[in-house]
């Protein structure tokens, strides 16, 4: 079942928390709404679910206008962000609730439990109460309790939150073979980047309020369409420099630009080089600048080095591969000179909002 | 209390390690510096405890207060209740005018708890489930009949059903009479002891969350549906702990019933007004003998209370299995 929603507005005590967003998912889709705390992601799945009303816009499922209709009436399955398991009921009972409350017959609610205990790998456990679960067997449960009434919309609020590293990696995998063999449309929020790159679809980056990208994974992370996406989908170094025509300058450097930014004239931009995209030299060449290695941090197959470039407003990163980082042997205190291949620039806005700098992140 | 006697043994491990055994043989004095003989040696005091003096001086504190105040008091109503043998306590409850105070005192519980109970649950569904303008002056009214002294309260039902009230000569001209009748007692013991249930619960269903709820609405549960299968259930045990409380209170109100009955022996007595009336007129045994009653009232809401609070023990994590 496809969703659309449609300029929908949102404030919570005169404070908004949507600002016109629009968003299309086509039927079958696994997508991610991705996004730093307090930019509206859980709010918008929480209006697609009819858990909350918005205040302007509508939201559509399968074409059809489902503004005026209560939670109750849509059957969307929603996985809370703790699960919600109800404490007093066992696995089986959770799961045959959503049955139950609908009057199937007896036989028809034990099949229809079973074989979800089956998808979800959880037969053995179905007398277990909430409590004597794993975190990772609570979140199947949760999905398979959403899933009894084989709704056509799924929404997941940050399944993986509460999870650890390890069951966190499995779970993510085990959703996306999931997604694939039942494919029912599915939406889910998550603030952790890689999350949402596993997982999805197409990802859905979000910041105070509104949609800033959508695209493929591959897409949003190559060509990030605002400073914003650029800042929160991995690591990165910030310049604050100038645009003009092809060419961005940062403290008398001139940087070539790949894709010509959108300035006529010079203005004021922000210049963004990923660490990998950082050249290390021992001595300078055509188009670097000057650093001092402060700290080599390997990371496995990575090596991140941590420099001060007092021209270049502080603190820069760059990561190596080993090879390379061996080549240098580089240790703190070296002075080495920095290359970037490859810059993006985004003109400076003065009414920039910003969940990042708002949330402090 | 025998913290020493467990500091001591073997297994801790925060003294087996630095502490030589002292059963261990006589060693060779390790050569160096270190070979001084080792004084005579205490337990040492653990980092987390304090000072024995400390500790016994609060315990002997907290002795003597609930033995003074508590048990002494508790012994001597038992005592004089019983004084005269079993046979005159006995008779003493089966008085007439004592079963009618018993009666009333069931009656006017009767009506009064599930009342509160409805009250309770209804103001802290409200409380914790909806955002609403002026959610917190709700929520300090109901803590209003704590704060104020019961006569008050008495006084206040007495203003508006008595016969010179605001609703009283209307409701006398109806043929329904309020103070000095059941249904003044009821109304005023009502007052007094409705925060009971509302108190135990709104904390706890406010630390529960609505995520539940709004589960099983996604799942297409009605309202209905929902207050049985889950609400209900999630709460019991705090409504049932409210209830309890709420029952010792409404069964023992003295002040503010005491303004509104107008002791009228048989009727309108309640069993703390008997007791009242009774050690009045020097019937000192039959006053006890009634007084029993609430004391043992005191000992059954005591022992239902903490069988609630041994059920509500987290449960044992034991059971829980790898994912």
């Amino acid at each position: 079942m496809s969703i659309v929603v449609r300029e929908v507005e949102k404030a919570f005590d005169a404070t908004p928390v949507l600002r016109g967003v629009s968003l299309e998912i086509p039927d079958g889709e696994l997508v991610a709404l991705l996004g730093p705390s307090g930019c509206g992601k859980t709010t918008l799945l929480r209006i697609i679910a009819g858990l909350e009303s918005a205040d302007a816009g509508e939201v559509r499922h399968d074409g059809e206008d489902v503004s005026a209709r209560s939670a109750r009436e849509r059957n969307v399955g929603v996985v809370f962000q703790h699960y919600a398991l109800f404490r007093h009921m066992t696995v089986e009972e959770n799961v045959a609730f959503a049955l139950r409350v609908r009057r199937r017959p007896r036989a028809q609610v034990a099949a229809r439990v079973a074989e979800l205990l089956r998808l979800v790998q959880l037969e053995g456990l179905k007398g277990r109460y909430p409590q004597q679960l794993s975190g990772g067997q609570r979140q199947r449960v949760a999905l398979a309790r959403a899933l009894a009434t084989e709704p056509r919309i799924l929404l997941l609020d940050e399944p993986f939150g509460a999870l650890d590293a390890r069951v966190r990696q499995e779970l993510r995998r085990w959703l996306r073979r999931l997604h694939d063999e039942l494919h029912v449309t599915s939406v889910f929020v998550t603030h952790d980047q890689e999350e949402a790159f596993e997982v999805a679809d197409r990802v859905v980056l979000m910041n105070a309020g509104r949609v800033e990208q959508v695209g493929t994974p591959a897409q949003v992370f190559e060509e990030p369409a605002s400073a914003f996406v650029m800042r929160f989908l991995g690591a990165v170094n910030a310049f604050k420099g100038w645009v003009e025509g092809d060419r961005a300058f940062v403290s008398g450097l001139d940087l070539e630009l790949v894709a010509p930014a959108s300035a006529a004239h010079r203005a004021r931009a922000h210049v963004f080089v990923r660490p990998h995209e950082l050249d290390v030299h021992r001595a300078p060449v055509p188009g670097s600048f000057a650093a001092n290695v402060d700290r080599v941090l390997p990371l496995g197959a990575a090596v991140r080095i941590e420099l001060s470039a007092p021209g270049f407003g502080g603190m820069v990163e760059a990561e190596l591969d080993v090879r390379r980082s061996e080549a240098l042997a580089l240790a703190p205190g070296d002075a080495v000179h920095l290359s970037p291949r490859r810059v993006r620039v985004f003109p400076s806005r003065e009414d920039e909002l910003d969940s990042l700098t708002a949330s402090g992140l | 209390m025998d913290a020493d006697a467990r500091g001591g043994g073997v297994t801790s491990p925060a003294l087996a390690v630095p502490a030589p055994d002292r059963e261990a043989p006589p060693r060779p004095a390790p050569p160096g510096p270190a070979a001084v003989p080792a004084p005579p040696r205490r337990r040492p005091r653990r980092a987390t405890e304090d000072p024995a003096l400390v500790r016994w001086a609060l315990v002997a504190i907290a002795l003597l207060f609930v033995g003074a105040f508590v048990l002494v008091p508790a012994a001597t109503v038992v005592a004089e209740a019983l004084r005269g043998g079993v046979a005159l306590w006995w008779k003493a409850l089966v008085d007439p005018d004592a079963l009618a105070a018993v009666k009333l005192t069931l009656l006017v519980a009767a009506i009064a708890v599930p009342l509160n109970a409805l009250f309770g649950l209804a103001a802290a569904w409200s409380v914790t489930r909806f955002r609403y303008a002026g959610k917190s002056v709700l929520v300090s009214l109901v803590d209003l009949p704590f704060g104020v002294s019961p006569v008050v309260s008495g006084m206040a039902t007495v203003l508006l059903f008595g016969a010179h009230g605001w609703l009283g000569p209307w409701l006398l001209a109806h043929g329904v009479k309020v103070v000095f009748a059941v249904p003044g007692i009821v109304l005023a013991t009502v007052f007094v002891t409705f925060p009971f249930v509302a108190r135990e619960l709104i904390p706890f269903m406010e630390a529960q969350g609505v995520e539940e709820e709004e589960a099983a609405l996604v799942l297409g549960a009605s309202g209905w549906q929902i207050l049985t299968r889950v609400t209900l259930p999630n709460v019991k045990w705090s409504l049932l702990y409210g209830v309890i409380l709420c029952n010792a209170r409404a069964m023992g109100e003295f002040g503010a019933v005491s303004v509104v009955s107008g002791h009228i022996r048989g009727l309108t007595n309640t069993v703390p007004l008997q007791v009242e009336i009774l050690y009045g007129e020097y019937a000192f045994q039959a006053a006890f003998a009634v007084a029993s009653l609430l004391f043992l009232l005191a000992l059954v809401t005591l022992v239902a209370k903490k069988g609630l609070e041994w059920h509500h023990r987290p449960r044992p994590s034991a059971l829980r299995s790898a994912p």
